[in-house]
């Protein structure tokens, strides 16, 4: 008769051992075209958008409830778009990393195009004064990431996800990475 | 679209401080139609004052803004309303500037999809005075 019935786990690494050396190449070279391929069309986005992180998630509840925690936005930042109050902005205050959403309510612009301008957080009560770097009371052009365009709900929750819980980053790495090695080219 | 303001400035150290005071009524509207379609959330009304100075060849300062979300009235019927924010200017441009125009825009917020800004047709000129006002308290 047959012996014990072997476990899903079993196959896995039957699988693995009976794969010669150049399959296993193969697999990987595939993979590694995927992610080039991705790295891509990010950074052909970077160039056409102009702007340095052409899209990015929204952290906080500051703009709710235009924008919620989890949503996507997407970003230009043309050199001749003039800043105009009203236009949402994601800037960086200097020295530090986290993009912030926020809206444009003043605008002092010179003749030669020097522009200072101040936002402020839709669902906030004050302006953004605060959270610009010590004794600086405006933003300029060099601060911007880009202005938002278009956005879709939700979507960026995966991101705050796996940026809270590390574990669930590695799990999914390790899961993707898992099926992409086994996956049998018929 | 129509806006009565009363306006003045106090002086202040650097810059001059406006105060406006305003009535609007509008219509809110997408071409003919209805601006809260299927995919419109809602919309970030705000009125800004828009203006030139010695300082800067261009001014802009958001007075009051509002959050209309889909459901709401599309029309607004506003009297002597004051601005919500302070309306500093960089300097001292406000005083006897007789060219700010105040207008209306809105940012209209999908469901999903393009976020585009909407100016209003119709805008108000508002001339300050050449003097700053110390009578009325603020």
């Amino acid at each position: 008769g047959r012996g014990p019935s072997r476990g899903p786990a079993m196959d896995l690494f039957g699988d693995l051992r009976r794969m010669n050396k150049r399959q296993l190449y193969y697999q990987v070279l595939n993979f590694a075209m995927i992610v080039s391929s991705a790295l891509m069309i990010w950074k052909g986005l970077i160039v056409v958008t102009g702007s340095e992180s052409p899209i990015v998630v929204v952290l906080s509840g500051s703009m709710e409830p235009a924008f919620h925690r989890g949503d996507l936005l997407f970003l230009t930042n043309f050199h001749d778009d003039p800043i105009r109050a009203g236009e949402i902005v994601v800037f960086k205050v200097e020295g530090r990393d986290i993009p912030i959403v926020h809206r444009v309510i003043k605008i002092h612009e010179k003749e030669n195009g020097n522009i200072k301008f101040l936002t402020k957080g839709d669902n906030n009560e004050v302006d953004d004064r605060g959270l610009y770097k010590e004794g600086q009371n405006w933003l300029e052009k060099k601060d911007v990431v880009g202005r938002a365009r278009g956005f879709l709900p939700y979507v960026g929750m995966v991101t705050i996800i796996m940026n809270d819980y590390p574990k669930f980053k590695y799990a999914l790495l390790a899961v993707m990475g898992a099926c992409v090695l086994l996956k049998r080219e018929s | 679209l129509r806006k009565n303001v009363e306006d003045f400035t106090g002086p202040r150290e650097r810059s001059d401080l406006g105060f406006v005071t305003f009535d609007i009524t509008a219509d809110i509207l997408n071409g003919k139609k209805c601006i809260f379609d299927w995919n419109v959330k809602q919309l970030f009304l705000y009125l800004s004052a828009e203006y030139s100075t010695k300082n800067n060849a261009l001014n802009q300062v958001v007075l009051w803004d509002k959050i209309m979300l889909r459901g709401d009235n599309p029309r607004l019927f506003l009297k002597d309303m004051q601005s919500k924010y302070f309306f500093f200017d960089d300097g001292n441009g406000l005083k006897g500037n007789r060219n700010v125009t105040l207008t209306l825009s809105w940012n209209v917020v999908p469901n999903a999809g393009i976020l585009p800004l909407v100016t209003g047709s119709g805008h108000v000129s508002v001339p300050f005075p050449d003097t700053y006002e110390t009578r009325k308290s603020y």
